[in-house]
């Protein structure tokens, strides 16, 4: 990336007595960038984003805003604005005034106020709301008053402290849309905290999956989803499945013969890994090949695309989700997985029915390698 | 569950009685007297007349009730100054500690407060603790005049009344939303614009509260004039006990109290409108 970069953490932690919350952080965010804080709670994203904020100090390391030391800068004087969780929304105040908050504590004329208040409402939809008080607006309503009370401000970075968590289904997925959208009207750095895999993915440019205070893993959400680096993280974003399997030898620069699950496959691999060692396979329900035996016994275009890879179980239940539905495979080796299949076009009727004999196969290449844990 | 009803009937019908007995007839009877004329060998004597209460319109009467509600307001005014710091503290200290501190606050309640004012007099007097700690440690040459000067009357009612300004203080503050502070700092409001533009307004219920408490007992409270104050100033609370005990002008003193209830309830109702107005305003 070679846009600026606007925040910068190096090597920071953060403990509380005994407890610590973060643990040699090292990240920067690029300008206009809209980066995720994704793990599940207490493993300290609040509190990275409490020291982006200026609500904690480091207890070791630098943070830097636009290659500024912050430390000792109180949250006033920071070019930093935050919408908080329960949206703290100053209830003895009206829309107009909760908006019009940091534009009166930075010397501006009334008619500027008033100006970039109606202007940030407009932003957020709420044009005509300006007179109302919090209580009186629905939750969707406060959440905007929250952002536009942050936005109108301009700040370097919004922080995002689990905004949507308080709002239905629907509204959400609405929300996140237009918070994306915000984003790219406005060029502000967001940084949101979330433990919402689906959030994080359908906003981010990059996305950061933490555990206990430390970082697993920065980047794309599709680098995320489909290479992640460790089974933590391929098991917090998404439905994963974990195969065991011994190396047998190596057959070329990425490729393997491994014993997965008492089976011969052939598997795929960037890592380095030599015969005898253990790995687990971890395939997404999506990434499977699920036939019926009887079907691969007739076809023999069909069993050409288990070459790589042909495991055998039996179909133990269905879940039917309406545009796909998941199927529960005992494998012969005793393991379980999960295949999600797609309604075929042509037929109404699920192709699967609990007791089918199947072969379970993966798409060449799909599947992830890790060594057992380091 | 049958006799669990009987029970509660039964309760509540005792509280009724008592309240009945204890308040409301002992009231009714000086309502009564307040209308009556002064007897000479018996307490009052038959016959309607308004003259008690046309007497309460003496400008010294009259004067004197400014006297006291000035007293009373300025007695408020320090409690809220003295409680409002300790109120914060209070709400903002640890879990452990905010019970401890309000056990503080209430210990003063387990001792008679007229046992409390005399002991301030002890404290107070030319050779009281005061004077003596101060001679001592060479700060003043002369013992200071502290008892019977209007500063002991107002050091009794603040002593006294400090814990019912507290009180609701902790209540509204303890109440706030943290975040709201943390929100005001993060949109550049220094602590000084946090207090004035975000916990004052938020607590104003707890502050008016809190000087009703205050300052209408202040109205009532004789005996610490009385007794820190030496009987110099007369105030209303003094002057119904005089009319009551010294003068024995029964149906006088039953006016110029009757009045007093009025005037205090008047204040309480416009209390109540005022925060149902404001509660309003939170809630439109």
């Amino acid at each position: 990336m070679n846009k600026a970069v606007v925040v910068e953490l190096d090597h920071v932690c953060k403990t509380f007595g005994r407890h610590v919350a973060l643990d040699d952080i090292c990240l920067s965010v690029a300008d206009g960038e809209f980066l995720s804080l994704l793990g599940p709670s207490g493993c300290g994203k609040t509190t990275l984003l409490r020291l982006i904020g200026g609500f904690e100090s480091c207890t070791s390391g630098t943070l830097t805003l636009d290659g500024q030391p912050m430390v000792g800068v109180p949250p006033e004087r920071r070019a930093v604005n935050t919408v908080f969780q329960n949206y703290a929304l100053f209830p003895h105040m009206t829309v107009f005034d909760n908006v019009a908050f940091g534009l009166r504590m930075g010397k501006k004329t009334e008619q500027e106020i008033t100006r970039e208040v109606v202007q940030a409402l407009e932003l957020v939809q709420l044009t005509g709301m300006e007179h109302r008080r919090p209580a009186e607006l629905s939750g969707g309503q406060q959440q905007r008053v929250a952002i536009a009370r942050a936005i109108v401000n301009k700040p370097r970075v919004l922080l995002l402290d689990e905004p949507l968590s308080a709002l239905d289904h629907r509204l959400r997925k609405q929300m996140q849309k237009e918070l994306k959208q915000l984003q790219r009207t406005l060029g502000i750095t967001f940084i949101l905290v979330t433990h919402d895999q689906d959030e994080a993915f359908a906003m981010s440019d990059r996305v950061v999956v933490m555990q206990a205070g430390r970082i697993e893993q920065i980047g794309s959400p599709m680098e995320i989803y489909e290479e992640p680096v460790n089974l933590y993280v391929a098991r917090f974003v998404g439905d994963i499945n974990v195969l065991a399997g011994v190396i047998r030898e190596q057959t070329g620069e990425t490729s393997y013969r491994a014993l997965v699950e008492g089976a011969r496959v052939l598997l795929q691999s960037t890592r380095p890994l030599v015969p005898g060692q253990h790995v687990h396979i971890l395939l997404r329900p999506e990434d499977f090949r699920l036939e019926l035996e009887e079907d691969m016994a007739r076809s023999q275009d069909l069993s050409a695309k288990f070459q790589q890879a042909r495991l055998r179980g039996t179909v133990r239940r269905i879940f039917y989700h309406g545009a796909t539905y998941d199927v529960e495979v005992n494998l012969d080796s005793g393991a379980r997985v999960q295949v999600t299949e797609f309604f075929d076009e042509d037929s109404d009727n699920l192709y699967f029915k609990p007791g089918d004999l199947v072969a379970l196969g993966w798409h060449e290449g799909w599947e992830v390698v890790l060594p057992h844990a380091e | 569950m049958r006799s669990n009803a009987l029970f509660r009937r039964l309760l509540i019908s005792g509280t009724c009685l008592w309240v009945a007995i204890l308040a409301l007839v002992p009231y009714l009877i000086l309502l009564v007297a307040s209308f009556l004329e002064r007897g000479t060998d018996t307490l009052v004597r038959p016959g309607l007349t308004l003259t008690n209460y046309l007497n309460l319109l003496d400008p010294a009467i009259f004067g004197m009730a400014i006297d006291s509600i000035v007293l009373a307001a300025v007695a408020a005014l320090l409690c809220l100054l003295a409680g409002y710091p300790f109120a914060h503290i209070l709400a903002r200290a640890s879990a452990r500690a905010q019970p401890l501190l309000l056990l503080l606050v209430m210990i003063p309640f387990w001792t008679n407060s007229l046992i409390r004012t005399y002991a301030l007099v002890m404290m107070l007097k030319a050779d009281g603790v005061i004077n003596s700690l101060l001679l001592r440690a060479g700060l003043i040459e002369q013992p200071m005049n502290l008892l019977y000067t209007p500063m002991a009357v107002f050091i009794g009612l603040v002593y006294t009344l400090l814990p019912f300004m507290i009180l609701p203080l902790y209540a509204s503050l303890k109440a706030m939303d943290q975040r709201l502070l943390e929100a005001g700092r993060d949109l550049g409001a220094g602590r000084l614009q946090n207090f004035v533009r975000i916990t004052l307004p938020l607590t104003m219920p707890g502050i008016i509260a809190g000087c009703m408490l205050v300052f209408l007992p202040s109205l009532g409270c004789f005996y610490i004039a009385d007794i820190l104050g030496g009987a110099r100033t007369m105030l209303l609370g003094n002057y119904i006990r005089d009319q009551f005990l010294v003068f024995r002008d029964i149906p006088m003193g039953a006016a110029a109290s009757v009045t007093m209830t009025v005037v205090m309830v008047l204040m309480l109702l416009l209390y109540y409108l005022a925060s149902r107005r404001s509660g309003k305003e939170l809630i439109q």
